[in-house]
C-alpha cells in the first residue's frame, strides 16, 4: 500500500498494538506434534441436546432475524436462570440483551457509556480486548497491575490509587482470564463501597462465573446498591463448551441496556438465531452438565496444581477459569523468551503472561481445559524443560 | 469414604484405568492410602470388575471375527433365565451376555478366530441347549466405536492451538 493511502487508515486504530498471543499463535502452528496448553477455551463438545436443539431450529427453517435485543424466550430464560444464580431480578423486556459472545457485550457498553477523554480503570492481566475497546471507544484506559501476593485480586487502596475526577468506568473481570482469580464478597463489598462514594459504573465480565472451585460465584451487582450501576456480561461459550456458537449477553440498568441495544442493532443487527434456540436449551436443562464439567476442571486443576509442587514452580492457587498462572521470574528470562523456548525446545505452547497486560511479565498463562492424558504428557514436557534450565 | 467421592473414583478409573491411586487421590482431595483401600473394597465387591484396554485389534490382525447371537428360549420355572444365563456365560468364547426385552431373549456376544469357528460354537454349543428355541447369528463387519470411543478417526483437537 503507498504511503499516501496508508495515511488513509484510522490512526486509532494503526496505533493499537496486534495481540501478543495472535503472534505467538502464528509461531505455534507451525510446529508439528505440538502439545497444547494454550487454548483459552473448553475441551468438551457442546453438549449434544444442546446442539440438537441447534439442529432442529436450522431444520425447522428456523433462519431469520430475531429482535434486536435476541428471542423474548431467551431472555426470559436468562433472567430466570440470573434470578436463581445471582438472587437478582431482571426485567425480560428492558434490562437483558443477547450479544455475539461476551466480547461484544464489552465493546457495546464501553461505547454506550464513554464520551472522549472518559477514563476506564480496570484490572490486568486481563483479557486482549479490554484496552483497545476502551481506546476504540475513545476513552483513556487506566490500568491497575494486580500482584501475586494478593492472589490477583483487585484490593481498595489499588482501586482509590487509581481513580482521578474523571474517571468513569471500573471494569472488573473475576474470575479471570488468564490468572485464574476469584473476589469474593468480602473482597467486593469493599470496592463497591468506593464504586458507589466515586458514581463510578462497573463493567462486571463474569463470562467464567459458572466455573469457581472454592465458592460460589459471588457477582458485584448483587451487593447493596450495585445492581443499577452494573453491567453484567456473561455468556454461553464457557460454562456450556459453546465459542463457536458466539453468543453472550449483558444485563443491566433498562437506561444502559436501551443504548447498548442501539449500537448493537446498527452494528450487528441481531445475535446468530440457530444459536439463540441451543441457548434456550442450554438455559433449561444444560445444568447438569455445567455441574459435570466443572467437577472436571476441578480435578484437572488439582492435578495440575499438584504438578507444579512437584516441579517446585511457584503459582498462587487459582479458584476460578480454567488457568492456572505459574510464575517463572526464577529463570531470568522475560515469559516471550520462557513460551518460545519452551515450544521450540519441547513442542509444548503456553501463553506468555506479558500477552494480558505487562504486568503478566513474569508469568506463563497455562490452561488446563485439557484431558488428564494430555497434562500428563504437558508436564513430562515442562519437567524435562525446567529441569534443563536450572542444571545449567 | 463417602458414596460422592467413591463415585468420582469410579467415573476416572472407568475412563482411564491407568490413573494411580496418587493422582486420584490429587485430584479428589483425598490421600493416596485412602483412594486404596476405597479401590480395594471397590474390586472385593465386584463393583470394579477388571482394568482392561480397548485394543483395535484389527490394526493388529484380520484373524478376529465378533458375532452377535439372538438366542430365543423356553425358560423352565421362576429362575429359569438365571440357569440358562449361568450355563451360556461359562463358555470362554462368549464376551458379553444380556438377556432382553423385545422379540429375542438373550443376546450373546462371541469372539472367534474364523467364521467357521463361530458356527460350530453356536450350532455346537448354543443351539443344542434343551432350552433353547432358535439362535440367528449376525457377523460384525466393522467396528467404528466402543465404549464411547470412535476406533475409525483419529483423535484430533479441534480447537485453535493458542486463543485468548
Amino acid at each position: 500500500m503507498s504511503d499516501s493511502m496508508r495515511e488513509l487508515l484510522s490512526k486509532t486504530v494503526t496505533n493499537l498494538k496486534p495481540s501478543g498471543i495472535r503472534k505467538f499463535f502464528d509461531v505455534a502452528k507451525e510446529i508439528p506434534d505440538c502439545v497444547s496448553l494454550g487454548v483459552g477455551e473448553p475441551d468438551f463438545d457442546t453438549p449434544w441436546h444442546i446442539r440438537e436443539a441447534g439442529i432442529e431450529a436450522l431444520k425447522s427453517g428456523k433462519t431469520f432475524y430475531t429482535s434486536n435485543a435476541g428471542m423474548p424466550e431467551l431472555r426470559k430464560e436468562i433472567c430466570d436462570y440470573k434470578k436463581k444464580k445471582m438472587g437478582l431480578t431482571y426485567d425480560p423486556m428492558k434490562e437483558v440483551f443477547i450479544s455475539v459472545g461476551g466480547s461484544e457485550a464489552i465493546d457495546v457498553a464501553l461505547r454506550a457509556l464513554l464520551n472522549p477523554g472518559d477514563e476506564v480503570v480496570f484490572v490486568e492481566p486481563c483479557f486482549v480486548s479490554y484496552l483497545p475497546c476502551i481506546v476504540m471507544a475513545g476513552g483513556i484506559p487506566v490500568s491497575i497491575p494486580l500482584k501475586e501476593e494478593n492472589e490477583f485480586r483487585l484490593t481498595p487502596q489499588e482501586l482509590e490509587a487509581a481513580l482521578t475526577p474523571k474517571t468513569k468506568v471500573l471494569m472488573i473481570s473475576f474470575p479471570n482470564n488468564p490468572t485464574g482469580a476469584i473476589m469474593e464478597r468480602e473482597d467486593l463489598e469493599k470496592i463497591a463501597e468506593i464504586v458507589i462514594a466515586h458514581n463510578l459504573i462497573v463493567i462486571s465480565d463474569e463470562i467464567y462465573s459458572e466455573l469457581t472451585y472454592k465458592s460460589e460465584h459471588v457477582s458485584i451487582a448483587s451487593l447493596p446498591g450495585m445492581q443499577e450501576r452494573t453491567i453484567v456480561i456473561d455468556g454461553f461459550s464457557k460454562a456450556f463448551a459453546m465459542t463457536g456458537w458466539r453468543l453472550g449477553y449483558a444485563l443491566g440498568n433498562a437506561e444502559i441496556m436501551e443504548q447498548m441495544i442501539k449500537i448493537h442493532q446498527f452494528a450487528i443487527m441481531c445475535a446468530p438465531t440457530v444459536s439463540q434456540y441451543a441457548a434456550v436449551k442450554a438455559m433449561k436443562d444444560g445444568e447438569k452438565d455445567v455441574v459435570m464439567m466443572r467437577e472436571s476442571y476441578n480435578q484437572r486443576r488439582k492435578y495440575l496444581m499438584n504438578e507444579f509442587r512437584k516441579l517446585d514452580l511457584p503459582c498462587f492457587e487459582p479458584y476460578g477459569a480454567f488457568y492456572a498462572f505459574p510464575n517463572i521470574s526464577e529463570f531470568g528470562m522475560t515469559s516471550e523468551e520462557f513460551a518460545t523456548r519452551l515450544l521450540h525446545e519441547e513442542k509444548l505452547a503456553v501463553v506468555p503472561g506479558s500477552a494480558f497486560g505487562e504486568c503478566g511479565e513474569g508469568f506463563i498463562r497455562v490452561s488446563y481445559a485439557y484431558s488428564i492424558e494430555e497434562l500428563k504428557e504437558a508436564m513430562r514436557r515442562m519437567g524435562k524443560f525446567i529441569k534443563s534450565l536450572r542444571s545449567k | 469414604m463417602e458414596q460422592k467421592k467413591t463415585e468420582q473414583i469410579l467415573h476416572l478409573l472407568a475412563k482411564d484405568s491407568r490413573l494411580t491411586n496418587q493422582e486420584i487421590a490429587v485430584m479428589l482431595d483425598s490421600t493416596e492410602d485412602e483412594v486404596a483401600e476405597t479401590v480395594h473394597q471397590l474390586e472385593k465387591d465386584k463393583i470394579i470388575c477388571g482394568y482392561h484396554t480397548l485394543v483395535d485389534w484389527n490394526k493388529v490382525n484380520d484373524e478376529d471375527v465378533t458375532a452377535v447371537v439372538e438366542l430365543r428360549v423356553t425358560p423352565q420355572g421362576g429362575d429359569g433365565y438365571e440357569r440358562i444365563a449361568e450355563k451360556i456365560k461359562d463358555f470362554p468364547q462368549v464376551e458379553t451376555l444380556y438377556l432382553m426385552s423385545g422379540t429375542y431373549d438373550f443376546l450373546v456376544m462371541i469372539k472367534g478366530t474364523t467364521l467357521k469357528e463361530i458356527s460350530l460354537f453356536v450350532s455346537g454349543n448354543l443351539a443344542s441347549m434343551e432350552e433353547v428355541q432358535s439362535t440367528t447369528t449376525h457377523f460384525a463387519l466393522t467396528k467404528y466405536k466402543e465404549l464411547g470411543v470412535s476406533f475409525a478417526t483419529p483423535k484430533s483437537d479441534k480447537r485453535m492451538v493458542v486463543t485468548p
